[in-house]
């Protein structure tokens, strides 16, 4: 019998389609595993928008990596609750993004000073200085917000807290 | 009216009023005044068009007659459709855009954190994963319309004719009937009467902040709750839905 210990290392395998860096795993969509038998699974996953475009993506490349190891019968259920929080990326996946220059959500998804226009230091994940500047909310995807490094000049996405 | 039918008519309205709020906002892609606000419209724009996805998926399953998201998003008319007014209405000018954003955030804002307490789990789980994005949203149209209505006077004199034209929307937004009076007692759809007082003070002291002025005295429009809409709607519809009335077997 296919073990859960054996999908999950499946499914590692599965880079996230906006940020190659990553994987599903380690982003925390995938909420729940049930294999029913050698043959069938039910797994339900989260999204981290609701408008999040990666989605189906990350969806048909699931189904495609269960497939290639002998699922045939691979029912995907998209659940909304409990809902997605930064809090969910692994904390080596936090470093994975700094190093492909984006800096990670700085504080909990609990620490809601980010609401009040007061958000905290981001670090420049290029140079490391923390003299940076949020050029705007929205970044180039749903999950990113954009900032400007005040000292190297380099602009770099932010992974905002949700 | 049965349960089901109460449930169904109040998910359709969610998912339509975000549908075509999202449709709309989705048209300033490519011609925002620059570029950040370009980006930040379209991941507005694709956020509102999510919970569509999530909210007419639902209705096509509360339903059950097989119907998917896509067939009540494509293959409906203007008469059955249930978005409030507000959000058919044309984008206008930048002003006019963040205006009506603004209303519309802040009721999200307040709608969402009702519905979070839902009974009804689905409901619940769309308006706890919305409420985190709807944030950011009222942050982003509430400093523009500071900025617009402190800023020079052209701008104040934009953005407070777009209070003036689209004030006469916004009490659609609080309307409740037999759809909602059936799913409140059964604790699953949200007291608007509860919103409309956290509204009216947000927008109350937005406005204020902003050196704005509340229109007062105002004729207030209402219909989308039996499906009567303005002009404006036929025409997104037409635009949204060609594709797939032309195609219908079209896949994307
Ligand atoms: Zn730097």
């Amino acid at each position: 019998m296919t073990t859960k210990k054996h999908i999950i290392s499946l499914l590692s395998e599965i880079a996230d389609p906006e940020i190659p860096v990553i994987t599903i795993v380690e982003l925390g969509v995938v909420r729940d595993i049930e294999i029913i038998t050698n043959s069938s699974i039910h797994l339900k996953i989260t999204p981290t928008y609701s408008g999040c475009p990666a989605m189906k993506q990350i969806e048909d490349d699931v189904k495609k990596k269960l497939m290639e190891n002998g699922f045939t019968d691979i029912n995907i259920e998209t659940i909304y609750s409990p809902a997605w929080t930064t809090d969910w990326i692994t904390p080596e996946a936090k470093e994975k993004l700094k190093a492909y220059g984006i800096a990670p959500p700085e504080h909990t998804s609990e620490d809601k000073s980010w609401l009040t226009g007061k958000p905290k230091t981001v670090q420049c994940p290029q140079c490391k200085s923390s003299n940076t500047k949020l050029i705007s909310q929205f970044g180039s995807t749903a999950c990113k917000a954009l900032y400007q490094c005040q000292d190297c000049l380099e602009p770099f996405d932010y992974f905002k807290c949700i | 009216m049965d349960l089901k039918t109460a449930l169904f008519n109040y998910t359709l309205r969610l998912g339509d009023t975000n549908l075509i709020l999202g449709q709309r906002l989705s048209e300033w892609t490519g011609h925002g005044p620059f570029l950040e606000e370009d980006l930040a419209l379209t991941n507005i724009a694709l956020d509102i068009t999510g919970a569509a996805k999530s909210f007419l998926e639902y209705a096509a399953s509360v339903e059950n007659k097989g119907r998917t998201e896509d067939d009540l998003a494509y293959f409906r008319n203007d008469r059955q459709f249930f978005n409030v007014q507000l959000t058919e209405l044309p984008n206008g000018d930048y002003a006019r855009t963040i205006v009506r954003q603004v209303f519309m955030d802040c009721f999200d804002f307040y709608f969402y954190q009702e519905l979070s307490k839902s009974k009804d789990e689905t409901l619940a789980g769309i308006a706890q994963k919305s409420i985190k994005e709807v944030t950011y949203h009222l942050r982003h149209s509430s400093s523009w319309v500071e900025r617009f209505g402190d800023g020079t006077n052209e701008s104040h004199i934009k953005a407070q004719n777009a209070l003036n034209e689209l004030w006469q929307f916004t009490d659609e937004l609080f309307e409740m009937n037999e759809v909602d009076e059936v799913l409140i007692k059964e604790g699953i759809a949200v007291d608007l009467s509860i919103v409309k007082t956290k509204w009216d003070q947000y927008i109350t002291e937005l406005l204020n902040k902003s050196t704005l002025s509340k229109p007062e005295n105002v004729f207030m429009q209402t219909g989308s709750r039996k499906g009567v809409h303005t002009e404006h709607l036929g025409y997104i519809l037409a635009e949204m839905q060609a594709l797939p009335r032309m195609y219908p077997n079209a896949k994307w």
